[in-house]
């Protein structure tokens, strides 16, 4: 078995790849939904200390909404889809084709519109994975909650954390072309997957 | 002005009146507070997982209930509490996402919440207040002078317990 913690470059770069076709698919689905340009960045894939992962979506205190995946296959894993408070509330006016500003908080309709994106997203960024890797990656039903961004990423670290201190993230950051909406999309392969994915790539 | 300090997750930290010691954004984690009242010392430990069992050696021991509270306690100790006068009040433990079939990993918040209790009976602590469960994230922070643990949500307002 691959030591998760000791990939090369070059297997770095697989994953990174492979994140990229997969950030692009979710970053076109999003913008045919809401007809409008996004942006991404080219994923970081990194190795980082556990307890640093909630600064990535600026401090374990801020108020975000995100929506849970777990994936199931070959490579198990799990999919988050962390969104500002106010880039999700502009994101379901924009879906529900209400004024930006109007919604305050989310009933059952916006949560379920958003949870849908999510589902959408996620689809779209594992058949990038199949594409490469031929292991069939299925995600489960969407879960959603808005709060602390530290509360929320507990769910995918504390499964990480039995294994080690150590997280592997593939993350993309998407913007719209209006600047109204931005979000982080995580992928966070179990301990055990990611050596399963190299290995589908050939980069062993 | 009194420091302000700050417990990563799988942290902790010890201290003295005047200090708070803060930890935020908690879901499935707990916050474990030791306070002696005469001393006016204590610490809060940010955990997420109930046992180092299945742990590998080279593990910050402050990530499980069972290896991070002995550690506290022994520094809370060397600044002069008497394990006698020691209080414990702890908060968080909750499940963020609700799935109709939740495994194991999805209650840990329950598994912690029933690991810290058991730890901190075994070592004759007595939990004095406690605010686990719910849905929702915490932020918690015990302030040194006073002893008092407050609990801060997001739609849930906060309270001191």
């Amino acid at each position: 078995m691959i030591d998760e913690f000791d990939l090369t470059p070059i297997q770095m770069d697989a994953l990174r790849e492979i994140g990229n076709v997969g950030a692009g698919n979710s970053a076109t689905a999003l913008s045919q939904i809401i007809n409008k340009r996004i942006d991404m960045n080219v994923p970081k894939v990194a190795l980082v200390p556990i307890e640093t992962v909630p600064d990535l979506v600026g401090g374990p205190d801020t108020i975000v909404v995100g929506v849970f995946l777990r994936v199931y296959g070959k490579a198990p894993g799990n999919i988050l889809f962390l969104m500002p408070k106010k880039s999700a509330f502009y994101l379901v006016d924009t879906l529900m084709g209400r004024e930006h500003g109007t919604t305050k908080k989310l009933d059952f309709m916006d949560e379920s519109a958003l949870m849908e994106i999510g589902n959408i997203l996620s689809g779209a960024y594992l058949n990038a994975f199949f594409n490469f890797t031929h292991i069939s990656m299925l995600p489960s039903i969407p879960a959603l909650a808005m709060d602390m961004a530290g509360a929320i990423l507990n769910i995918v670290l504390v499964q990480l954390g039995q294994m080690g201190d150590q997280a592997m993230v593939i993350e993309t950051e998407f913007l719209a072309e209006d600047d109204g909406i931005n979000g982080h999309f995580f992928l966070v392969p179990d301990p055990g997957s990611l050596g399963t994915l190299i290995k589908a790539v050939g980069v062993e | 002005m009194a420091d302000l300090i700050k417990v990563g997750m799988a942290d902790y930290k010890v201290g003295r009146s005047p200090s708070t010691l803060i930890s935020y954004g908690l879901g499935s984690c707990i916050g474990v507070s030791l306070y002696d009242p005469q001393k006016k010392v204590g610490g809060l430990l940010h955990i997420m997982l109930p046992d180092s069992t299945q742990a590998r050696a080279s593990d910050n021991p402050a990530k499980f209930a069972d290896t991070g509270i002995p550690l506290m306690l022994q520094e809370v100790i060397a600044l002069g509490a008497s394990k006698s006068r020691l209080v414990a009040k702890l908060a968080g433990g909750a499940q963020m996402f609700a799935f109709a079939n939740a495994t194991d990993i999805m209650r840990v918040g329950t598994r912690n919440a029933e690991a810290v209790k058991n730890i901190l009976r075994r070592n004759g602590i007595k939990v004095i207040a406690e605010d686990t469960g719910g849905n929702y994230g915490r932020t918690v922070q015990i302030d040194l002078n006073t002893g008092v643990y407050k609990v801060r949500t997001i739609d849930r307002g906060e309270k001191d317990i």
